[in-house]
């Protein structure tokens, strides 16, 4: 029996368009757009000018500050501006453009060969921080402070999130089959950084052959377990993750490290097990080209810094009018204005949805039918979230509604027959609080 | 891009998450509970004849030209074809006797919609079920009439008389003993409330074809079973408790009519599982303290309002175990 949650939808996960697909390699584009801003936390400074010729995987820019990741060369070639572009995120971001000069030429030394084994702890950690590593489910934190948990906090339990609850996406699923030695190295690597003897894999039991491909990987490996899931949106979210795998509930406002977990991306363990045997930088991610205006959708290993345009062109364009485009999966993903967006460490999907797949109406009042309080994982009421949005009372929604433990994973919106934008409001009322907070 | 694809990207559509929803919508389940109720609304012009399908045409228009004239006058969006204004009209029908004068039921509708639905903001927004409060009025109105029930389809041919009273009505009126002699014996009387051929408001009469409508919605998950098993449970046990025959008060009356079809209303019960239960017994107990110690026969349509009237109370008090907080 799969484990699962409270609440939760079942949306058709469509991930059929693209499950069987193996994973393709790009071409090196022309140019890649590298913005200087990939990861939660303090921007960098790009640390080259323009004209300056660059190899793969050098450093371009990086910050001082804690809470940041430095940013790397995708491909060798010449810097040829500095400038503002369009963000997928953060809507426009500083980027370096380099463009290829077609020999994509690794920076002296690269790729090294070590074996994790012999390094300590306390390096592997600063080789994570180096590569630029971020969580590449989509979140982009910072991975080396995910490793560094503070002294207090003791971390018994390692969790690798292969869900992938998200419909569409399948590019966790593809390298869990065909890189399933190199997830478990990651994790093993990992959990030597944490000091951590326990790790679990949970995987969606919609994908049966990456439980396989990963329990066939981790045999005669006693501290790793592979847990089957209930295929349920959001199965893949942290706290959902970790109270179905552990059993306890990550306490509100608290981090998964306050019940000695850590959790971190497939996609996020193949690249620290690429950093520390290979010195390879992430420069590059595995990313799910799909949606119903596609016309071919595939899972491709894209350079960091691919415009959405190429990437789309590479899937044969598009099929039917896109009305939305999308970065990550159809439920926490962020809509895009423009195809000139480059693919960053964060980017697990590019989604083109067509006018049925969106099967957006017009936003009609609450009938109070409560299908969004059976299926909110985290036990509010989002319909009163949304009202009292609208009539401005954003301090009572935090106050009294529990507004600030909120996931925005979007379940309530999925199941709202009047087409109410239940997040939208959330995020509005999360952000006029923190300005009220501000102005204090 | 290529332009021979003719793709559009500037017409790209840019929203908070998420972007896919699901296919329920307020029309889908006000049509499904309209289509619930149709076999007992059909069953109703079987039972009274003419007059009933005259009645719930009259209240079906009068509502949804309501609904469209306010929501038109208010340059609201015109949302009258949701189904929910037709819903209230087929509700006021079966919760009204068949042979009302037609002024009653056109007034009871507008009062419905425009009163009870729009002064409050519409859909969404109403603290009280329209279509009970719209009952409520024409009988704070009209008392007589609304106590004055046509004879039934088993009756015709069998009373030389035009009308009489609802079996609530006799037991309330003779006892229980005359109710039983009434009908003959204990199974020609449940089966007649089973089967609805006896005399009481429009709709309400037929339990089995209320039922299946009800299993219906059950199944489309727009009506939680906990609620009507609960109402008519608590009905039967309080009933039972108080010496009275339970199955008599859970198949008469508008007892089930309410409690798969008003209880249910989903804009005027608690928004969670818990505070629905609440509801429901609550609405459950109301019904029998009405029907054996009050004046009225028949309680439902008032339990369901007073309930009503504490679902801001309960919605407030009682709210969904939040993640973190304890199993």
């Amino acid at each position: 029996m799969a484990k699962s949650f409270r609440g939760g939808v079942h949306p058709d996960d469509r991930k059929r368009y693209t499950a069987s697909k193996e994973i393709q390699v790009a071409p090196v584009p022309e140019k890649v757009i590298i913005p200087v801003r990939q990861h939660i936390g303090a921007p960098c400074s790009p640390i080259v000018a323009v004209g300056d010729l660059v190899k793969k995987g050098q450093v371009i820019a990086e910050a001082q500050a804690f809470v940041s990741s430095p940013i790397h060369a995708s491909t060798s070639g010449k810097v040829v501006a500095i400038a503002e572009y369009p963000h997928p995120v953060f809507g426009t971001c500083m980027a370096i453009v380099i463009e290829s000069d077609g020999q994509d030429e690794w920076l002296e030394g690269l790729p090294l060969s070590r074996d994790w084994k012999n390094i300590e702890a306390s390096e592997i950690k600063e080789i994570i921080r180096q590569s630029g590593m971020v969580g590449m489910g989509g979140a982009t934190f910072p991975t080396h402070i995910k490793m560094a948990p503070p002294k207090e906090k003791t971390i018994h339990t390692f969790i690798l999130n292969g869900a992938e609850c998200e419909p569409f996406l399948t590019a966790d699923h593809r390298v869990m089959l065909e890189q399933s030695e190199r997830i478990v190295t990651g994790m093993q690597i990992a959990m030597k950084v944490l000091g951590v003897n326990k790790g679990y894999i949970g995987i969606e039991d919609n994908k049966p052959d990456a439980i396989a491909a990963m329990n066939k990987a981790c045999s005669g490996i006693s501290s790793l377990e592979v847990v089957p899931l209930q295929t349920k949106y959001p199965q893949g979210a942290e706290k959902t993750l970790i109270s179905v795998i552990c059993g306890t509930d990550v306490p509100s406002g608290g981090l998964p490290m306050d019940v000695g977990v850590v959790v971190q991306n497939v996609g996020t363990v193949v690249a620290i097990a690429d950093a520390v045997e290979k010195g390879i930088p992430l420069i590059e991610r595995v990313t799910t080209v799909t949606g119903g205006a596609v016309a071919e959708p595939k899972n491709i290993l894209f350079r960091i810094g691919t415009t959405f345009a190429a990437a789309v062109e590479l899937c044969g364009g598009f099929a039917k009018q896109p009305m939305k485009v999308i970065m990550g999966g159809p439920m926490m993903g962020m809509a895009q204005r423009t195809l000139d967006v480059p693919i960053i460490k964060g980017t697990s999907g590019i989604l083109a949805l067509s006018e049925a797949d969106v099967n957006i109406g017009p936003e009609r009042p609450c009938i109070r039918c409560g299908r969004c309080v059976e299926a909110c994982p985290m036990g509010l009421v989002p319909s009163m979230l949304s009202i009292l949005a609208e009539r401005g009372a954003y301090a009572v929604a935090k106050e009294n509604y529990d507004l600030l433990d909120c996931v925005e994973c979007g379940s309530c919106v999925y199941v709202c027959p009047a087409k109410r934008n239940i997040v939208h409001y959330i995020k509005l009322s999360k952000a006029q609080n923190a300005a009220m907070a501000a102005k204090k | 891009m290529s332009t021979e694809t003719k793709i559009e990207i500037e017409q790209l559509m840019v929203s908070a998450s998420p972007h896919i929803r699901c296919d329920e919508s307020i029309s889908k389940i006000m049509w499904s509970v309209n289509a619930a109720l149709a076999p007992a609304a059909l069953f109703s012009v079987y039972n009274f004849g003419m007059p009933a399908f005259f009645n719930i045409l009259l209240c079906v228009l009068a509502c949804v030209a309501t609904e469209y004239l306010i929501l038109k006058w208010q340059d609201k969006p015109m949302v009258v074809n949701d189904g929910s204004a037709f819903l209230t009209g087929l509700l006021l029908a079966m919760n009204i006797p068949a042979t009302l004068p037609w002024y009653m039921p056109l007034a009871g509708s507008v009062f419905a919609i425009g009163i009870a639905k729009h002064t409050m903001g519409g859909i969404g927004f109403n603290i009280f079920n329209p279509a009970l409060i719209g009952r409520a009025f024409i009988l704070a109105s009209w008392p007589i009439a609304m106590t004055t029930w046509p004879i039934s389809s088993d009756m015709i041919g069998k009373v030389d008389a035009l009308t009489t009273a609802t079996p609530l009505g006799i037991l309330k009126q003779q006892g229980y003993q005359s109710l039983i002699e009434h009908f003959g014996d204990h199974a020609t009387m449940y089966k007649s409330l089973l089967l609805g051929t006896r005399p009481g408001s429009m709709g309400e009469t037929s339990a089995l074809l209320l039922i299946l409508g009800g299993i219906y919605l059950i199944y489309k998950g727009y009506v939680k079973w906990q609620m009507p098993v609960l109402m008519i449970g608590t009905v039967g046990i309080l009933t039972a408790a108080f010496g009275g025959d339970p199955f008599l008060h859970m198949m008469s009356g508008g007892l089930i009519l309410g409690a798969f079809y008003m209880a249910t209303d989903m804009v005027t019960i608690p928004i969670t599982l818990k505070g629905q239960i609440i509801f429901a017994i609550g609405a459950g107990a109301l019904t029998v303290l009405i029907r054996l110690q009050g004046g009225y026969p028949e309680g439902v349509c008032y339990a369901i309002l007073l309930m009503n009237c504490v679902t801001p109370l309960i919605d407030r008090l009682v709210k969904p175990r939040k993640y973190g907080t304890g199993r």
